[in-house]
């Protein structure tokens, strides 16, 4: 049964429910203003770190720790820096955040810069998403008019000051250090780490990047307080704590976004808030967390036939059964990512699927690694090759040596981002890139769509 | 006419500036404001922004073509971009695409012969759940069905 809440989502639907009012009434600002007025910097932390929040950027490290790699700098500022770039194919979540509550980002932002020592906090936000921008600038200048925003939030002596900044069309940017190279002006490219942001960040200070999420959901957990917070999810015990946002797309019937408590299964998922697949077909794969994340399909299991495994109480289950969490899922071979899961009905082709992220990839490369830049170009013209019917086997297997060479030779995620999907892809559906190989297959005959 | 930026403009780059601790980190917003004034980025323009920011010409070039939503030479009057990546292929983008070239009379990349209107794919839009889509200057249009898209794009062809 899928456990629905309602703590970002309660004024999604409302008349105006993105503005300072509604927010209000509902209980907003209580917590940043009891934050800024009677807690230290450490409690914050503290709750933080018990709440188990997750990043919801992609990577699932945990909030409350990244927050006390912070240390202030004898003549540097601190900076908090929020990801909204949101760009992974198949996400869509951050999205109605920032159009529906964007008042959760504010005081989230208040209660981040406080815990971590900044004054400052950079919204960053992808520039396709003007309505986003419009209601986050909206919300700051309601929060500024109040004074909840601004040189003395809520009488406290600890200015804060919040910016959203935009973006100009490139994927790499939502990486945490193009970001930053980005937020200065310059090229999107990856940084080398280490110096990780905490040390040297925005404008060479310390700066902690967090998913827009990770921040709108902070007053929730100083709302119920950390434990209680953590405790909603099934995964508590796997130290992936409270509610988050869970985005579906593709083949189902009913598309869209959902908050729950963490851990519903694939299966939840797919029949309960998507309303089965279309055309009543069967799943003939997931994505399950945005494209970087390699596919899953219904009959794969978990193995962990070791009775002191953390999974071992799910051994022999299929994987839409088992609760979705960082841990849990790289059980299942595969990431969490940005909990937006991406269905795609049988009688679609996974070869033509893989060629349409290649195309992706190959278009959002910085291109400052070989591996990447050539890997990515290599993989899209292979998979081209065998659609149209000129592959061989040698090709296929080219396919996953090309993939795995890529893995762990580049300055950032994103060459695994490419090389994990077509990996999976590659291993788990051999079988259909040999029928293109044997001509059982062609191209004329591939559909991505469910007539 | 050399460029100038407008009054109200010019107010705005003010505030931008007061926002970072460098002038560089000025630098996209600013070429925003100034594209959504001129429609792209000339040479002329990188000049004014080198010295209007205090960055060289060949830093302000190597930002300008690394994003996607600079435009490097002029564009129709109105831009239309149709999301191709797999979440909304999967619920017809590639038929979305067709439609648009067709009533477009135009391929993907091209702009009309009356300059109104420039076609172009985009990659994932973050409107995965409402697929497909496509956006229009600064709006999104989802939940594509080829009634609407005829509709939003002979007005579009019209204004
Ligand atoms: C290629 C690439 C793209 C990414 N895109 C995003 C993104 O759009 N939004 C985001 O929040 N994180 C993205 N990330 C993850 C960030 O690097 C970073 O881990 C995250 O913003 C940290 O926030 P969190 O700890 O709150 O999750 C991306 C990472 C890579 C490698
Ligand atoms: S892995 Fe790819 S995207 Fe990342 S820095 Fe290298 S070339 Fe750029
Ligand atoms: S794939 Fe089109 S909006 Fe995400």
């Amino acid at each position: 049964m899928l456990q629905r809440t309602s703590y970002l989502t309660k004024n999604y639907g409302k008349p105006e429910g993105w503005t300072l009012p509604v927010y209000e009434a509902t209980g907003g600002y209580a917590q940043a203003k009891r934050v800024l007025t009677s807690m230290t910097k450490e409690q914050v932390i503290d709750e933080a770190k018990k709440a188990n929040v997750r990043g919801r950027g992609g990577a699932g490290f945990p909030m409350g720790m990244k927050w006390s790699f912070m240390r202030p700098h004898a003549t540097k500022p601190s900076y908090l820096v929020l990801n909204a770039d949101e760009g992974e194919p198949g996400t869509h979540k951050d999205r109605t955040i920032m159009e529906l509550n964007p008042h959760s980002v504010v005081e989230g932002c208040l209660i981040g810069c406080y815990a971590i020592g900044a004054h400052v906090a950079y919204i960053y936000v992808r520039d396709e998403l003007h309505l986003s921008k419009a209601r986050l600038s909206a919300a700051i200048d309601e929060a500024k008019k109040k004074g909840y925003v601004g040189a003395t939030p809520f009488g406290a002596d600890y200015a804060i000051e919040i910016y959203v900044h935009t973006g100009a069309g490139a994927y790499i940017c939502g990486e945490e250090t193009a970001l930053l190279n980005s937020l200065e002006g310059k090229r999107g490219e990856p940084r080398l780490k280490p110096p990780f942001p905490a040390q040297v960040g925005a404008f060479g200070c310390p700066t902690t990047v967090n998913n827009l999420e990770t921040i709108a959901i902070v007053p929730t957990v100083l709302e119920l307080g950390g434990e209680a917070f953590s405790k909603l999810s099934a995964l508590h015990s796997f130290n992936d704590g409270g509610v988050r946002l869970y985005g579906i797309n593709g083949h189902v019937k009913n598309p869209g976004v959902v908050e729950l408590a963490c851990g519903p299964t694939l299966n939840e998922l797919i029949h309960e808030f998507g309303g089965g697949v279309l055309g009543d077909r069967k799943v003939m794969c997931v994505i399950p967390g945005g494209s970087s994340t390699p596919v899953l399909l219904p009959h794969e299991t978990i193995d962990a036939p070791d009775a002191s495994s953390p999974m071992h109480a799910y051994h022999g289950k299929s994987v839409f059964d088992v609760p979705l969490g960082v841990d849990t899922a790289r059980a299942m071979g595969t990431m969490l990512g940005t909990c937006c899961v991406t269905v795609l009905a049988e009688g679609t082709c996974p070869v033509l699927a893989m060629h349409n992220l290649m195309q992706f990839y190959r278009h959002e490369s910085c291109g400052q690694c070989t591996p990447c830049r050539e890997g990515g170009a290599w993989l899209l013209r292979t998979v081209e090759k065998i659609l149209d019917g000129h592959g061989t086997i040698a090709d296929v297997d080219n396919l996953s040596d090309i993939a795995s060479n890529m893995m762990g030779n580049t300055i950032c995620a994103f060459g695994e981002g490419t090389a994990m999907p077509a990996l999976g892809f590659i291993r788990k559906f051999r079988p259909v890139f040999e029928a293109y190989v044997r001509g059982e297959r062609t191209r004329a005959d591939a559909r991505l769509t469910v007539a | 006419m050399p460029f100038r930026l407008s009054d109200e403009r010019e107010r705005e780059l003010e505030a931008i500036l007061s926002r970072y601790p460098t002038r560089m980190a000025a630098l996209i917003p600013a070429l925003h404001l100034i594209q959504d004034q001129e429609g792209w980025i000339s040479d002329e323009v990188i000049g004014w922004v080198s010295q209007r920011l205090d960055v060289p010409p060949a830093h302000i070039k190597g930002v300008v073509t690394f994003y996607s939503l600079f435009n490097q030479h002029p564009v129709g009057k109105h831009q239309v971009w149709v999301c191709r990546t797999l979440p909304c292929a999967l619920r017809g983008a590639g038929d979305v695409l067709a439609q648009c070239e067709k009533i477009l009379g135009v391929h993907a990349g091209e702009t009309t012969p009356n300059g109104n209107v420039t076609l172009r794919t985009a990659e994932c839009l973050a409107s995965c759940g409402t697929a497909p889509m496509m956006q229009i200057n600064k709006e999104y249009h989802e939940n594509l069905t080829p009634e609407k898209i005829d509709r939003l794009l002979t007005k579009l062809m019209e204004s």
